[in-house]
């Protein structure tokens, strides 16, 4: 039996064709990859920024002046300092969890950032179950937070711990809820979708009209989910000392400061496409293409501005969450359960059902 | 599945991105560990008392069983949110009658007890 040598060379050569086809491809897919890593990481430092010179301004301080203009570079600076300093390990704690535990709540949210739409159909990933995506994936970060509770074996670390998980977890079912309702709305688990069907109306086609019983308890559990102030139980500094990063040092403690960073950033761009129209400029009888003339070659303005609408709703929704610090007390935790599972929980129930009668009737 | 590729790429990337903080210290940290007070757990000062995973209030537990069952039912309600268009008012009564059932549920939980935190 003779093979043709020639015919094996050709298809050596096709098949290193298409994998070098795939290579190129998945190149490709690394570009947005990278500049949306680097979108998230300019986007903390601007919310650790505006978080300190809000503080600032409602204590009547100054804040930080002096890194850069305005001290903008504040939180760089802090940043480079912390991955200058001496990385302890507790000597009775188990080394492991103790180091990956902060990388996994980092690695969870990051994730979460897939989904989420920053202009037209600019997307890294637009998947027909988004939502339920960003679901599934925010859930993993109470795990990492377990982990670097118990790893430490510090008494305060562990009760930190475990509060952040029984937290975590009682206010993940009225937020799935609020999404659950949101999809019933729009007949739609991706996220492109969902914005596009609020699209129509300018600001009276947002879901924050036809959900304003959701918009309340998405907002207020996913303050409670980023462990923002009057749900910050796990690191109560009054009970707790830290909660859980009270061994962490360096830039693992940093690790842990990101993580909330990402996710209160996260929230609050899930509130922009859940509720807030999202990419839309959302003033009634103007739209974007026929205001600056762009037709469908000039795309790349239309894109800039949509990725800057984006970006002005939720830095502006963020003065919430970051007002709300200053202002409101801390729950005691079982205030705090007792909030989830007997207010949140009947009222998003009864919200999905009410969504659902609407549904029906319409039908 | 190709929807899925970015996301399984951006699945390595990100790991990077937060081991990479992780792995830096190594270069330019001090590193003086040699006192043992300063491995040793923070209990405010005093020479910690015990291991730390001892005992623990049982309500986390509790927590954590009652969340088991709101949420598969969550999760399983998204398939039916989706094409409710498609779904004949037959299945829109069903899921009625299925959500009817875990209220009258949760209802009765809380009339036992089971979520007070006393």
């Amino acid at each position: 039996m003779i093979i043709d040598t020639t015919e094996i060379e050709t298809i050596n050569s096709f098949s290193k064709l298409e994998s070098l086809k795939e290579v190129y491809g998945i190149i490709w897919m690394l570009f947005p990859i990278l500049t949306l890593v680097l979108g998230i990481t300019i986007g903390v430092l601007v919310i650790v920024w505006l978080e300190r010179e809000i503080s600032a301004g409602i204590q009547q301080r100054i804040g930080p002046e002096y890194a850069g203009p305005l001290g903008i570079l504040q939180a760089l600076a802090d940043g480079t300092k912390l991955l200058l300093k001496e990385n302890l390990i507790p000597s009775t704690g188990d080394t492991r969890l103790f180091s990956i535990g902060p990388s996994i709540a980092v690695i969870s949210i990051f994730l979460s950032y897939s989904v989420i739409p920053f202009g037209d159909h600019l997307v890294l990933a637009d998947l027909s179950i988004g939502v339920f995506f960003w679901i599934a994936i925010s859930s993993i970060a109470p795990v990492g937070l377990l982990m670097s509770g118990y790893g430490s074996n510090n008494k305060y670390s562990f009760l930190g711990g475990l509060r952040a998980a029984a937290q975590s977890i009682s206010y993940e079912i009225p937020l799935a809820l609020c999404v659950l309702s949101i999809s019933l709305l729009s007949n739609s688990l991706s996220t492109v979708d969902i914005v596009e069907a609020q699209s129509k109306y300018g600001f009276w086609g947002w879901n924050l009209w036809r959900q304003p019983i959701g918009f309340i308890v998405f907002l207020i559990s996913s303050l409670a989910e980023c462990e923002r102030l009057p749900f910050d139980l796990p690191e109560a500094e009054e009970e707790l000392v830290a909660g859980y990063q009270t061994e962490y040092s360096g830039i693992k403690f940093g690790l842990f400061y990101i993580a909330s960073y990402l996710n209160l950033l996260v929230s609050s761009l899930f509130v922009t496409v859940l509720y807030l129209g999202g990419w839309n400029l959302s003033i009634p009888y103007i739209f974007v293409p026929e205001l600056f003339g762009i037709n469908k070659r000039g795309k790349v303005f239309g894109t800039l501005i949509g990725i800057f609408i984006t970006l002005a709703k939720t830095y502006l929704f963020l003065f919430i969450p970051i007002a709300t610090r200053w202002t409101l007390p801390r729950l005691r935790m079982d205030q705090l359960l007792n909030l989830g599972w007997k207010f949140l929980l009947p009222i998003s129930l009864g919200n999905l059902l009410l969504t659902t009668s609407s549904q029906l009737l319409s039908l | 599945m190709s929807e899925f590729a970015p996301i399984c790429i951006y699945l390595v990337i990100s790991p990077l991105v937060s081991l990479l903080p992780l792995g830096l210290p190594f270069l330019f940290s001090s590193n003086s560990s040699t006192y043992p007070e300063k491995l040793s757990a923070y209990e405010c000062g005093f020479d910690p008392s015990g291991d730390a995973r001892s005992r623990f209030d049982i309500r986390f537990y509790l927590v954590s069983i009652l969340f088991i069952i709101p949420d598969p039912e969550v999760t399983f309600s998204f398939p039916w949110a989706v094409p409710p268009n498609k779904i004949d008012p037959f299945g829109s009564w069903s899921m009625m009658a299925f959500l009817l059932i875990l209220t009258i549920g949760s209802l009765y939980e809380w009339k036992r007890g089971a979520s007070d935190r006393e």
